[in-house]
């Protein structure tokens, strides 16, 4: 291996991701004088919190009566309970503070007529237990993702935090079934950095990639789930895959749940508003499990519009050129530029698009991983924490509600750093690394440098996006899941056939994206293998073949590991249905309507 | 003004570049001629041509490029992530202009697409080029909220719709670069003039009801070379994706500036 370059480093903590969860641990370390680093394959403001639009939600009441129980409850009810409770307890008792601190931060969020938070409807989102409409999503204009992901990175500025950007993280070090560190490729030189830390936090996010259509950026490779897999732990409910009702056909740009949420509506070919149909009371603002598949029923049933009838349409003209200029510009902006619509004047050509991850690394309340060890079901991975989409708490269960995202980042960020501050000392020694305890990654990325293969990355990943594009989608069967998991087992077997032509060290794109393709493939047999497995019909999760919920058989999180060969292996978590505190009630699990 | 030599072969137009074939049974071809640099050959960039088929091409610049990427030259490096316009990572010079690639409609270019790394930045590989100097100077205005009074406790700090407004357009930079590097001024003395970007992020921050640094935020600014290197040549405005207006921030600031007591 002579001819890389290694570099060590030693932190008390390590944050690989520099999102908007990422960067919340990283300057609330900083903060606590804990060492602490950023280890991140973009610049943290590129970063794809910064593509969140709609809002984040929190109980503060600013346009109405409002309670952070009834959020606890919608989220609850959206998570189709497999939501764990104790943790949707913290996470909406903390939200009225996490926002308001983000404000103190100097977030621009739009303001009330009385300055206060500006905050909109969101799909899911009531009062008093289901029973009104709540105006709980705190928003900058349609561009809060930008405000908050940027407002983070100068926080962690001011605190002065060490960050190695273009940093792209190959796995971690793994020692006993603790995680010692992490090893990066430094892209700007090709140099390899061995990163020794007493916790390892992932903020790595989703792996929406896996998908042909998707709302997310190409970064988007759940580099963080490909490593824990590798390290021999399991990914936790794969199978809820989010799929956002209003992506730009076509492109699969996102358009906030905010435009209907400030009044904008979907109808089928005949103009009908067909929401009204399926959800008689939240009509457009029900979950987006349920709109998603509301619409795909529609078009599937003839009603779609364009000429293969094989889309759906966004009204926002009705709602005035005021509103879309000060409420949402962006969409406008997109609109115009990858759909060519004047949104003043005609509806947005959308369609259900593959949108975020509610599985990922299971998580504690604290955010320590956890695995399944000799029957123990909450077994602490030592050294190793993940927070933000690539994890699962799991607060969002089978079904995110829109802008409960952007809260699980600055919450769980948060609570990260104080379980850290709480339990660590500053500059505690290093036990010193085995001299094997970097091979095995070393030699993955040789490995892939030389391999003579005659497939490209980009051809094996066409096949697999397209492969869960059509087996693992809004609908799901067994016969379709039977031939996806057929199917995902050829092309995972490509990957042995993946062979790079850059084979320089220097910004070597071409590398990293084999290495993004392993880490999406394993995601991709975890998640098509949990959906065949699940025998019920939950949140995103549908079955026409089991289209009812089956709490008795499958109020559980489903484990999945991935070997090497791509060979997954099942197991289960219970759900906690129990509270955090004594402060609100759990809710038991129930008919969920909308 | 000083004379001064390229190094010997470090002209791309010294280098023959590597002409891709045309696709077969294209109609609606468009040629893209892009610049290369690869770091091992540092003497050697040149511009490599590739004939694509449009109808077999998304509309955008970025689609172009990940076309080439993943079936032609998977050598080929640049930037990119969101895709929509709102990371600022695939900031390029397109038909001449600094432009976001995921948001350039290849059909708004007229003849050949001509794709350059952003200008006068230090060149990585192909498209990738060195920012560090750019956010050292972004991270130099201090762009948080400094304050001396306490936030109010369990409320947000207030501010008018009005108060907002001033904020809402320049918090709305991207970091792209596209201003910056498309100002004659800037390419002239990055090392001591900020930049639209940087002081754009400065005046975000000024204007900021809510934050109480304004004096100190003038005084690191009033500098000749900080501030005053702007000339109002009004590139940046032209340049930005967003349609933000750093021209109009920088006069501002100066404005602000005259009328200090």
């Amino acid at each position: 291996m002579s001819e890389y370059e290694f570099i060590d480093h030693r932190y008390d903590v390590v944050v690989v991701g520099a999102g908007g969860a990422g960067l919340r641990a990283i300057f609330g370390l900083a903060e606590s004088g804990l060492k602490v680093a950023g280890v991140s394959k973009v610049f943290p403001t590129r970063s794809h919190t910064v593509a969140a639009q709609g809002g984040i939600s929190a109980a503060l009441g600013n346009m109405g009566p409002d309670d952070w129980r009834f959020h606890f409850y919608d989220t609850i009810k959206g998570s189709d309970w497999l939501g764990d409770q104790d943790a949707i307890e913290y996470m909406c008792k903390e939200a009225p503070a996490a926002v308001l601190e983000l404000e103190h931060y100097g977030v621009p969020f739009s303001r009330t007529e009385a300055g206060l938070i500006y905050q909109r409807p969101f799909g899911g989102m009531t009062t008093n237990y289901g029973q009104g409409i709540a105006q709980r999503t705190c928003a900058a204009a349609d561009r809060t993702g930008h405000a908050m992901l940027h407002t983070l990175y100068q926080q962690a500025l001011k605190h002065d935090a060490k960050f190695f950007i273009e940093y792209f993280a190959i796995d971690l070090i793994m020692q006993d079934g603790a995680c010692r560190g992490v090893i990066a490729l430094e892209m700007a030189t090709g140099r390899l950095h061995r990163f020794l830390a007493h916790q390892v936090i992932l903020a790595t996010g989703g792996y929406g990639r896996a998908y042909f259509s998707c709302t997310s950026a190409h970064t988007c490779t759940g580099d963080g789930g490909g490593m824990v897999a590798r390290a021999g732990l399991p990914l936790q409910d794969m199978e809820f895959v989010q799929f956002h009702p209003t992506g730009i056909y076509g492109a699969g740009c996102l358009i906030t749940e905010g435009s209907r949420g400030e009044g904008g509506y979907l109808t089928n070919a005949s103009g009908e508003r067909f929401m009204e149909r399926y959800a008689p009371n939240a009509k457009d603002l029900a979950s987006r499990d349920v709109v998603s598949r509301s619409m795909t029923i529609e078009i599937r049933e003839g009603r779609g519009v364009g000429e293969q009838a094989d889309h759906i349409h966004l009204h926002l003209e009705h709602l005035g050129a005021e509103v879309i200029h000060d409420r949402l510009p962006g969409i406008a902006e997109t609109a115009r530029i990858f759909a060519g619509v004047d949104v003043t004047k005609a509806p947005i050509p959308v369609l259900p698009t593959v949108h975020y991850n509610m599985g990922g690394i299971p998580t504690n309340v604290q955010g320590q991983v956890v695995t399944v060890r000799n029957g123990q079901a909450e077994t602490v991975v030592q050294g190793l924490m993940a927070v933000g989409e690539a994890a699962c708490v799991s607060v969002h269960g089978a079904n995110r509600l829109g802008s409960n995202s952007l809260l699980d980042l600055v919450v769980f960020g948060r609570a990260a750093a104080l379980h850290c501050a709480a339990t660590m000392t500053p500059d505690a020694s290093h036990a010193p690394l085995p001299n094997s305890a970097s091979d095995a990654a070393v030699a993955r990325l040789d490995q892939l440098r030389h391999r003579k293969g005659e497939r490209a990355a980009a051809d094996v990943r066409l096949e697999m996006q397209k492969l869960m594009q059509s087996d693992a989608a809004v609908f799901r069967t067994d016969k379709t899941l039977a031939e996806g998991c057929d199917k995902m087992e050829r092309t995972f077997g490509a990957l042995a056939h993946v062979g790079l032509s850059d084979r320089s060290l220097i910004w070597n794109t071409d590398l990293v994206e084999a290495m993004e393709l392993e880490n999406l493939m394993l995601q991709s047999v975890a998640t098509i293998h949990s959906a065949a497995n699940r025998t019920e019909s939950r949140g995103a999760h549908a079955r026409e073949d089991f289209p009812e919920r089956d709490d008795a058989k499958w109020l559980k999180h489903s484990l999945c590991w991935v070997n090497e060969q791509g060979v997954p292996r099942m197991d289960y978590r219970p759900v906690h249905l129990n509270t955090l505190t004594n402060e609100v009630d759990a809710i038991p699990p129930k008919v969920r309507t909308y | 003004m000083a004379e001064f030599t390229l190094p010997a072969a470090s002209r791309y137009k010294d280098i023959p570049g590597t002409h891709h074939p045309a696709p077969a049974g294209a109609t609606r071809v468009v040629n893209f001629r892009i610049y290369r640099f690869d770091p091992d050959q540092p003497n050697k960039p040149r511009i490599d041509h590739y004939p694509i088929d449009m109808d077999r091409c998304g509309p955008m610049v970025l689609d172009a490029l990940l076309k080439i990427k993943n079936e032609i030259d998977p050598s080929l490096t640049f930037r990119r992530s969101c895709r929509e316009g709102i990371c600022g990572s695939c900031s390029m010079n397109i038909d001449g202009v600094n432009t976001l690639a995921c948001t350039k409609a290849i059909a708004d270019v007229k003849g050949d697409v001509k794709i350059f790394p952003l200008p006068h930045m230090p060149v990585m590989k192909d498209l990738v080029t060195d920012l560090t100097k750019f956010y050292e100077q972004y991270a130099s205005v201090k762009p948080w909220l400094q304050t001396d009074s306490e936030a109010p406790v369990g409320r947000e700090r207030l501010q008018s719709k009005e108060q907002q407004e001033k904020v809402d357009r320049p918090s709305a930079c991207i970091l792209c670069a596209c201003c910056s590097t498309s100002c004659p001024s800037y390419w002239w003395n990055s090392d001591q003039y900020l930049g639209p970007a940087a002081l754009l992020a400065s005046y975000r921050w000024i204007v900021d009801s809510r934050d109480e640094a304004q004096a100190s935020r003038l005084d690191q600014l009033d500098d000749a070379f900080k501030l005053y290197r702007c000339h109002t040549i009004m590139n940046c405005t032209e340049a930005c994706p967003k349609d933000l207006n750093p021209a109009k921030a920088i006069a501002d600031i100066k404005k602000m500036m005259a009328e200090r007591p």
